[in-house]
């Protein structure tokens, strides 16, 4: 581990208390809701914020409350790009990436090469005499990235990046923003709320949620495990909590489900939405999961809708259009839904 | 809105109306050569920039610690930083003396121990003006210190900008204007003084005479040189004020 | 006009007629306004007050140093009676053309050295004045003390740098009295008046400088200002100005 740090911080009513850890060339997303500490997290990180705890970078301890040892913000070998950039307002684009140099002792000419380097390389050459009022957003992240970069930390952090962009930029300075984190050779800390992000530019992902880490590991994993309903919501998953015995699993709703995995005691069950199909009538045959449930709200999309079912077993049914034309359904009405053992997704909780 | 603005302006414009109607516009080359208008004139500038420079130096830690620092009692200080702006200024002249002056709290010190003595003097003067043009300089600085979003010296920090790095290279930029305005009003405040300086510095041509005691010794005689200075007077703030207008109040 | 548009124009008429008017309650006598040189602040005052109680006409007092009075009058001040520090400001008001008949010369003054209690500096007469570490305050050369001083100085073949110049002679008490300066030229009479918060060194007849009061009242005085100047010129008057320090014309 390159970065390892175990924090404890209270802020506001937030009790932030996480244990990570971060690998030299990783980047290492940290996804959550808002208020869920991301942010509180990155300061602390970087000496904004005191804390409880330890933080150690490549071997240098940064911070050890029990031991005293507190190395202030300005000699921590970091890059923080905040979420509204921050570029000091009164100074040109390069001087704004040459400040980090200049404020470590650098000579003006150096600093001034260096910045201008950076800046080509975030594809802003020609704008070093501009004021950061005149940047578009992508233009003022990128340079904000390239003065987090002109000082060669060893630990970038980089609070939601994109947030600050519209949705039609986002996809663009998102791949560009890959580009360059792959290209940093050091330890990389990224926080964001939005999935997609955290999927396109992590390594690996760490989920908080009110202050804890409530999961972690590759995006993949959180797809297919998800361990809160903030996750589940946000890959798309129903989750819910039952007790299993074998591949049979009580839900806290009452219903019983069969899945494909076996398992004893507390566990988590994930059902994907495309996996549930509706019929007006008791299906035949072999799904071995079905049960009546009422539809009670359906969300029409274009291709897809998705239908909200009620108890014994609340979840969400994805279905095409032509598929619920066939129903004939609307609001109210009950339908019979089944599922497939196979597509039920057990895993201890 | 337009009438009662009207009535303002007109209220305003008025007595300097009075002014430039009733002055002696034949002899005013005469009278604007005479030693006595120069010397006060000269005085005037002099004193009033350089109590201009004790504020800014005086005022800006002092605005720092008013908006920055966190300390039981900061209230009552700020209370104390803002009473020469309401104590008329002959009272502060008064308090001047009984602190400052030759039988004074500190003032006795002064003389026994360094031989300084306030009374009579041009520093007298600049003691003055600063103590009243002070609170317009802090209120300012104090004011802008507040609005500025702290995070630019968070990121100056992450930077590798130590504290007083930052403070040069971001804060005081990011303060320049409210500098320039809180300078121009401690300057014209310092510039019209007459209460607190007559009090504390007294009165004499060439060392502690400043235009607007001038004004109100000439009067005395008549009221035709006092026309004269009081002009000069609103001539040069004019220049000032207008020439400084757009160019140093910078957009921030 | 509308009733209210009439309403308002009353207020501000009955407004404006009460800011204007010092006069008391119509049909009482009308109040004399008194301008008068601040060395007579303590004698005039009392005049005031008797004539107050002995024929019930009343006076208010504008004490400053005679040339400022003199300039206001100069300038349309509603004063109804003058008394000056000396004749050269009164020259001023007569030649203004306010003045009814011709100046009274009533009481006159001498010059005395003001110090600090204890005499602290040991200074003996005028000549020790021009000792450069002494702070030493003058009346400035418009206000008759200051005239005076300077007339003092000159005769005795001093000569002093004041280090300041005050507007009229009780702020020349005031400055020694609150230790600013360490000696001042005033009139014997404010050295009285101040009741012991300066010490008087007498200047000799020979070096002193004799300062003559004169007063006159102005055009459309009313009554009590006329019954105040004849108070002072009587017997009475001058018994008061005598407790004061100040010498018969």
């Amino acid at each position: 581990m390159s970065l390892s740090a175990s924090i404890e911080v209270r802020l506001d009513g937030l009790h932030l208390d996480v244990r990570l850890g971060v690998s030299t060339g990783e980047t290492l997303v940290v996804l959550g809701p808002n208020g869920a500490g991301k942010t509180t997290l990155l300061r602390s990180l970087a000496g904004l914020l005191p804390l409880r705890g330890r933080v150690v970078l490549d071997g240098e301890t940064l911070e050890d409350s029990a031991a005293g040892v507190r190395v202030p913000t300005e000699r921590r070998p970091i890059g923080f790009v905040f979420q509204d950039y921050l570029l000091f307002p009164r100074m040109s684009v390069e001087d704004n990436v040459a400040f980090g140099l200049r404020a470590r002792g650098a000579g003006r000419e150096t600093s001034r090469r260096e910045a201008r380097a950076w800046l080509e390389r975030v594809g802003l050459g020609d704008k070093a005499a501009a004021r950061p009022s005149a940047l578009s957003g992508g233009q003022a992240q990128r340079v904000a990235l390239a003065r987090a970069l002109a000082i060669s930390p060893r630990l970038l952090l980089l609070d939601e990046p994109l947030a600050a962009l519209d949705a039609g930029a986002r996809g663009e300075v998102r791949r560009e923003l890959r580009r360059h984190l792959s290209s940093f050779p050091g330890t990389r800390l990224l926080v964001t709320h939005d999935p997609v992000e955290a999927v396109a530019l992590g390594d690996r992902l760490v989920v908080i949620e009110h202050g804890r880490v409530v999961q972690e590991g590759a995006p993949e994993e959180l797809g297919r495990r998800p361990r809160s309903p903030y996750v589940a919501t946000l890959v798309g998953l129903n989750l819910a909590r039952g007790r299993a015995d074998g591949d049979v699993v009580e839900l806290a709703s009452g219903a019983v489900l069969t899945a494909a995995a076996r398992a004893k005691g507390d566990v988590l069950v994930a059902l994907p939405p495309r996996a549930i199909a509706l019929y007006r009538s008791r299906p035949e045959g072999s799904p071995r999961n079905v049960w009546r449930a009422r539809v009670e709200a359906l969300d029409v999309g274009r291709e897809s809708v998705r239908v909200h079912l009620g108890d014994p077993l609340p979840v969400v049914a994805e279905v095409t259009a032509a598929a619920l034309a066939d129903l004939e359904v609307r609001a109210g009405d009950e339908l019979w839904a089944s599922v497939k053992a196979s597509e039920v997704e057990l895993y201890p909780a | 809105m337009l009438a009662a603005g009207g009535l303002a302006a007109t209220f305003l414009a008025l007595p300097l109306l009075g002014l430039l109607v009733r002055a002696p516009w034949g002899a005013l080359g005469s009278h604007l050569a005479s030693a006595e208008v120069r010397s006060a004139l000269g005085l005037s500038l002099v004193c009033s920039l350089t109590a201009t420079l004790v504020c800014l130096v005086l005022g800006v830690p002092l605005a720092w610690v008013l908006a920055r620092a966190e300390f039981p009692g900061r209230g009552l200080l700020r209370g104390v930083a803002t009473l020469p702006l309401v104590l008329p200024p002959v009272v502060g002249g008064v308090a001047l003396l009984l602190a400052l002056g030759r039988l004074g709290l500190v003032g006795r010190w002064l003389e026994s121990l360094f031989g300084v003595r306030l009374f009579g003097t041009p520093a007298g003067v600049v003691i003055a003006e600063a103590f009243v043009a002070l609170p317009l300089l802090v209120l300012t600085v104090e004011g802008a210190l507040r609005a500025f979003d702290r995070r630019y010296e968070d990121a100056a920090a992450t930077l590798g900008a130590s504290r007083w790095y930052a403070f040069r290279r971001v804060t005081l930029p990011a303060l320049a204007p409210s500098l320039v305005a809180g300078g121009v009003l401690a300057w014209a405040r310092a510039l019209g003084e007459f209460g607190a300086t007559i009090t504390f510095a007294g009165n004499l041509p060439g060392r502690t005479q400043t235009v607007p005691i001038a004004v109100y010794v000439e009067l005395q005689k008549g009221i035709e040189d006092a026309i004269v200075l009081s002009l000069v007077l609103v001539a040069v703030s004019l220049a000032v004020l207008v020439g400084l207008r757009d160019r140093w109040f910078p957009a921030p | 006009m509308s009733p209210r548009g009439g309403g308002w124009l009353l207020a501000v008429a009955l407004l404006a007629a009460a800011c204007g008017g010092e006069d008391g309650a119509p049909g009482a006598p009308e109040i004399a306004m008194v301008f008068a040189a601040s060395s007579l602040t303590g004698p005039f005052s009392e005049l005031g007050e008797m004539l107050k109680e002995d024929e019930e006409a009343e006076v208010r007092f504008n004490f400053l140093s005679s040339s400022d009075l003199a300039t206001q009058i100069e300038q349309g001040a509603s004063a109804d009676v003058f008394a000056s520090a000396d004749e050269t400001n009164m020259q001023r008001v007569v030649d203004a053309g306010v003045a009814e008949g011709a100046p009274e010369v009533f009481a006159r003054n001498r010059l005395a050295i003001a110090v600090r209690p204890g005499n602290p500096e040991g200074i003996g007469s005028l000549a020790d004045l021009a000792d450069e570490g002494l702070v030493v305050s003058l009346c400035n050369g418009e206000c008759p003390a200051g005239q005076y001083a300077r007339a003092a100085l000159d005769a005795a073949g001093v000569e002093v740098e004041p280090d300041s110049l005050e507007s009229e002679v009780k702020a020349v008490i005031t400055r020694v009295a609150t230790g600013e300066a360490d000696a001042g030229i005033v009139y014997a009479t404010d050295v009285i008046a101040a009741d012991g918060e300066v010490e008087g060194v007498d200047i000799p007849p020979g070096e002193n400088v004799i300062a003559t009061y004169p007063i006159v009242v102005l055009e459309s005085a009313p009554a009590a200002g006329r019954a105040f100047v004849d108070l002072v010129t009587s017997p009475e008057g001058r018994r008061v100005l005598a407790r004061y320090g100040f010498r018969p014309r």
